[in-house]
């Protein structure tokens, strides 16, 4: 059947019309609910990583809000400075936005983790108790050998101890180098030190933690070295270089510095600057 | 025509699958049954989309310009799958998560351009959801069956509980790798084809 072309373009308005109603009172009256979503996955996984929730726990959204507000505070801080912004709005930052505008991120210096960006400003989570910072949880990207690996590393008051290392996003090979989010292998990650081994900071420049081929021993054995992921050899440098990149001068580096305890045993002001 | 509500829901499942015989949306079957949960998440989306989307195609099918037919079938399958994300997104964070672009990609997935354009535009609306969800339904199976192998050969687990206790968590069973990638999956629709057809000959391409 012959229909006029005057048919045919109001047919076509009325479904684009019908669809697009369709559509966006789906993506609107559904917004809030993602949003949620959106940090309540955040928060999980900065709870996982501070040891306040275990791996694979269910635990209602109040709960964890509950224990995200109770002992954790996020801060915004400046990369090059390490100073924190405390005009930033921590709730609205992100991170991932950041790094992809122009205005708030620069082109990230040559590294090997295979970062093209870094922000200007980073997120840092402090797990407090009693005001006294026991945990700093970083975020950490780099490249594995198909996908960029998205994470936190948590350190130690001193900055220098391993507390734990997840990864919450990446497309690495299933059984491979995927294990980088598998249980059994984060744990072999705390007590490791990231930086120098004696007490004197001084040496604590240079990021140290590696992980390596085959097995490293026990924490007191090899206290910079990992085990390496099996067959994921790859992926296994990957996040030994944006660990390096990360923890190093480019990235945390400034900050790491100036919350750490001074070499006259005053207590660490940590956070102090927050 | 007449065609039995009956034989047009349940035929696609064995008699006319739509991945085992019409050898259709093979591209997702790989990429979302690496576990059970996922596989069941997908099949659902599928079932979903195909019974919206051959109902909505059938409801206007007489108003339906012949020369733009393929364009508003595609308009409509493409905003039911983006409510379907955006629903998945909102109820299912996790399991969405985990599908990333394959729920997006159902709108190029073959089988439900290929029921609106093959089934729905002839058939009335009573029909075409059969339709849909007999077709969404026969894809599920092999997303199912192909998910239950792959998770249980390839990490020892079902719907993410350990059934074999692995190797390297003080268990017995070394997991098979091939399977946790997409040719494990190739394999396993491949048999999966070669079971139908010695069940049912009919169905053997004449050579």
């Amino acid at each position: 059947m012959g229909r006029s072309a005057k048919y045919i373009v109001a047919f076509a308005a009325a479904v684009c019309l019908v669809c697009s109603i369709l559509v966006s009172g789906a993506a609107v009256s559904l917004k809030p609910l993602q949003e949620i979503n959106k940090t309540l996955d955040k928060q999980k996984k900065v709870l996982t990583v501070a040891g306040l929730m275990s791996h694979g726990e269910e635990i209602l959204p109040e709960e964890v809000q509950r224990r995200f507000t109770e002992s954790i505070e996020a801060v915004v801080i400046d990369l090059s400075t390490g100073m924190a912004d405390e005009e930033a709005d921590v709730g609205r930052f992100d991170q991932k936005k950041a790094t992809g505008d122009p205005e708030t991120s620069i082109v990230a210096p040559k590294n090997r983790a295979g970062v093209g960006r870094m922000p200007k400003q980073a997120m840092v989570y402090l797990v407090k108790k009693a005001d006294a910072v026991e945990m700093f949880i970083l975020p950490i990207e780099g490249k594995g050998l198909w996908s960029t690996l998205y994470g936190f590393i948590a350190l130690g008051p001193d900055t220098n101890r391993i507390e734990g290392i997840t990864f919450y996003q990446h497309g690495e090979t299933p059984g491979l180098g995927g294990e980088v989010d598998n249980p059994s292998w984060k744990a072999k990650w705390p007590g490791r030190l990231a930086f120098g081994a004696s007490k004197a900071p001084a040496d604590w420049d240079k990021p140290r933690i590696r992980v390596i081929k085959g097995s490293a021993g026990s924490v007191s054995d090899a206290p910079h070295s990992v085990d390496g992921l099996a067959g994921a050899t790859i992926t296994s440098n990957g996040v030994t270089h944006l660990l390096h990149l990360w923890l190093g001068e480019n990235g945390f580096g400034p900050y790491l510095k100036k919350q750490r305890p001074r070499g006259d045993g005053a207590a660490a002001r940590t956070g102090g600057d927050a | 025509m007449s065609l039995k509500p009956r034989e047009v829901m349940l035929d696609p499942l064995f008699n006319n699958n739509p991945i085992a015989l019409q050898v259709l949306g093979i591209c997702s079957a790989l990429a979302v049954t690496t576990k059970l949960e996922t596989a069941v998440v997908m099949s659902i989306a599928v079932v979903v989309v195909l019974a919206l989307s051959n109902l909505s195609v059938s409801v206007i099918r007489d108003y339906i310009p012949p020369s733009i037919r393929i364009i508003v079938q595609l308009t409509i399958i493409a905003s039911l799958v983006i409510v379907t994300d955006q629903v998945l997104k909102a109820y299912l964070f996790e399991t969405s998560k985990q599908l990333s672009v394959f729920v997006g990609l159902i709108i190029t997935n073959c089988i439900v351009m290929g029921r609106a354009e093959a089934f729905a535009m002839q058939n009335g609306p009573k029909l075409s959801i059969l339709d849909g969800l007999g077709n969404g339904l026969g894809y599920g199976v092999v997303l199912l069956v192909v998910g239950f192998f792959r998770e249980l050969l390839g990490s020892g687990k079902l719907f993410g509980m350990s059934v074999l206790p692995l190797q390297s968590e003080g268990g017995w069973y070394n997991p098979n790798g091939l399977m946790v990638l997409s040719p494990g999956a190739f394999f396993l629709i491949g048999f999966f084809i070669w079971a139908l057809r010695t069940w049912k000959p009919e169905q053997v391409t004449a050579d």
